[in-house]
């Protein structure tokens, strides 16, 4: 692991960041080999019956992009790549919104999956960047930062006069707790 | 005027654009002597929330002098008066702000047809946050000009430093009422999640009201020391892969009585993969990472708990875990802050010095460098928790 001698943020063996990489690794092969073995199912359940060429080729680029993401020391770019390639999805599932109302449904149920994993690529792939440029920053020292000019214990409970207004307060029936 | 301006995503500029000036009788224009950047901003920075047009004026936390009344205005503002501005702009008369519920009244959004689109009924009007919210310009310039002023307004004594009451804009009262929202008993365990400057405060303010036990969880160790310094137990999440089985453990497996989710929707996935796996096996289509707070809250608090959750959400989420939510019969309290509900009080309570919010602040800086600090708070650089910036 290239990185794994930075610091406890760097984008070391512990990044869950990186644990989630390797997860949508495994998925883009998932979902690649779906694309290409079972194309006919998947093109009529969602409306996009002809364009089955597309949708094999779309599976072999997420094989390809699954394989890369296991392999590669560093994932991020492959993540980006796969933010360009579910954008291509978006638009390819776009075109088959005309079609019958039940299949409209699975086919926004499919658009809402690939936004899904749009915005886990998005993540994973802004976190992945983030945490390389976090590692090796000193950490500042906040440890006297209590917010409280007396003390915490001169201030612990000092709002327990608060009349919690109605509208928050938990009936007392359904107050299971102590007081 | 200088204003720190939006122009896309990750693209926030320093810029020179033409003064505010009164535009209704109920407004008045504020010079404004401090102002912060939220971690709501980080939203609209990172283009999360959408609604936001090239050259909009950012910042929703802002306080300062005001400089000239409009006549509706005048019986309860003059010239030289010191406020602090809420985020949330109330018109102080209709039926959602006499009950107190600021946040969602019913007037202050000129752009309603939008609210009543994004959200089936309109809420409040905010500064600088969307159009969907009014497209009013914000407070991270050097002037603003306030609608609705004679009531969205918190009046301030001269002689306490800006840094004192700046936050009464937002983070302070959103802290304050994510704890009273859970109704905090003395024998409750509070879990927050997400120490940044919302959880600071949700930490301080389930503090004050009396929590017998108060547990903080996020990754950036600067913000845990914070959090330990205010009170809190911490756990970081990136050591402890199973949260949920941790807290358990912590409360002898029954939970904890009250969660609160001071993380929003740009929650990091932590050990998520098994989310992943469900969008494989095509079922129920995908989860996306940014309820990962939300799931482990529902799965981790003790029936008939409460949830409260300040963070913000824009959209619609997937993989929600209705059945232990209603199973369990918890309690969930959100919303915008109903700002101005909470500020008297609140401010008696700096005055009177059971809190001094300032402590978070860790940058201070001019607008020019604002769009530079964007980045440093959102990627938690240089120990970054909360920038002010002077005008
Ligand atoms: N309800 C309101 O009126 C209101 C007002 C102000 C802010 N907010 C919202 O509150 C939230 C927090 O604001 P902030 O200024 O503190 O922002 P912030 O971005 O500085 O803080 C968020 C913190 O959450 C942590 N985090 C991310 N994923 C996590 C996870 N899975 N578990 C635990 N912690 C995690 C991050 O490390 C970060 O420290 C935002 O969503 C903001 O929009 C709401
Ligand atoms: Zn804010
Ligand atoms: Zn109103």
């Amino acid at each position: 692991m290239s990185h794994s001698t930075k610091g406890a943020r760097g984008i070391g063996a512990h990044s869950t960041n990186e644990k989630i990489a390797r997860g949508l690794g495994w998925f883009s092969i998932g979902l690649g080999i779906a694309e290409l073995f079972a194309t006919r199912p998947l093109t009529r359940a969602i409306g996009l019956e002809g364009k089955e060429t597309i949708v094999r080729a779309y599976g072999a680029r997420e094989i390809a992009t699954g394989v890369a993401i296991l392999m590669s020391h560093d994932p991020t770019p492959w993540i980006w790549g796969r933010v360009g390639g579910d954008a291509l999805d978006l638009a390819t599932l776009a075109t088959g919104l005309e079609g019958n109302a039940g299949r409209r449904t699975n086919l926004g149920l499919a658009m809402a999956a690939v936004t899904g994993v749009t915005m886990l690529d998005l993540a994973v792939a802004r976190g992945l960047t983030a945490e390389k440029s976090l590692a090796d920053e000193p950490v500042a020292d906040y440890s006297d930062r209590t917010g409280f000019p007396r003390g915490i214990e001169a201030s612990r409970g000092a709002a327990r006069d608060l009349d919690v207004p109605a509208d928050f307060r938990i009936p007392g029936p359904l107050r299971p707790y102590g007081t | 005027m200088k204003a720190l301006v939006w122009r896309g995503t990750q693209d926030i500029r320093c810029e020179t654009v033409p003064d505010p000036e009164i535009e209704d009788a109920r407004d008045v224009v504020i010079k404004v002597t401090s102002c912060a950047i939220c971690g709501s901003d980080l939203h609209l920075y990172d283009h999360f929330m959408p609604g936001m047009k090239s050259g909009d004026i950012m910042g929703h936390e802002t306080m300062g002098e005001v400089v000239e009344v409009g006549s509706a205005a005048k019986s309860k503002l003059k010239v030289g008066d010191r406020i602090v501005v809420p985020f949330t702009i109330i018109c102080g008369e209709c039926d959602q702000c006499r009950r107190g519920n600021f946040s969602v009244c019913e007037r202050s959004n000129r752009n309603k047809p939008l609210g009543d689109a994004a959200f089936g009924h309109t809420t409040a009007g905010l500064f600088g946050y969307t159009h969907l919210t009014g497209g009013y310009a914000g407070g991270q310039a050097e002037y603003l000009r306030e609608p609705f002023s004679d009531a969205t307004h918190i009046k301030v004594p001269q002689g306490i430093d800006d840094d004192k009451l700046l936050f009464l804009t937002d983070i302070f009262p959103t802290g304050w009422q994510a704890a009273v929202q859970c109704d905090i008993q003395p024998t409750d365990t509070v879990v927050n999640w997400g120490c940044g400057p919302v959880g600071q405060m949700a930490i301080r303010s389930a503090i004050l009201l009396g929590a017998k036990r108060v547990i903080a969880i996020d990754r950036v160790p600067e913000r845990l020391a914070m959090a330990e310094a205010g009170g809190a137990e911490v756990i970081n999440y990136d050591e402890e892969p199973n949260i949920v089985a941790r807290l358990n453990d912590m409360t002898d497996g029954k939970g904890p009585e009250k969660c609160i989710d001071s993380v929003g929707l740009e929650a990091h996935a932590t050990g998520a993969v098994d989310a992943i796996y469900d969008r494989v096996q095509q079922a129920t289509l995908m989860a996306t990472d940014r309820i990962h707070v939300l799931r482990q809250m529902i799965m981790v608090c003790r029936p008939a708990g409460v949830l409260s959750i300040p963070g913000v959400y824009g959209g619609i989420a997937d993989k929600f875990p209705i059945g232990a939510l209603m199973n369990k019969g918890l309690t969930v309290r959100t919303g915008q802050t109903h700002v101005n509900r909470w500020t008297d009080d609140l401010l008696r309570r700096i005055e009177e010095g059971q809190i001094d919010p300032s402590f978070v602040i860790t940058h201070t800086v001019g607008l020019e460098d604002g769009p530079e600090m964007y980045k440093t708070f959102r990627d938690k650089q240089d120990g970054c928790i909360k920038v002010v910036i002077k005008p």
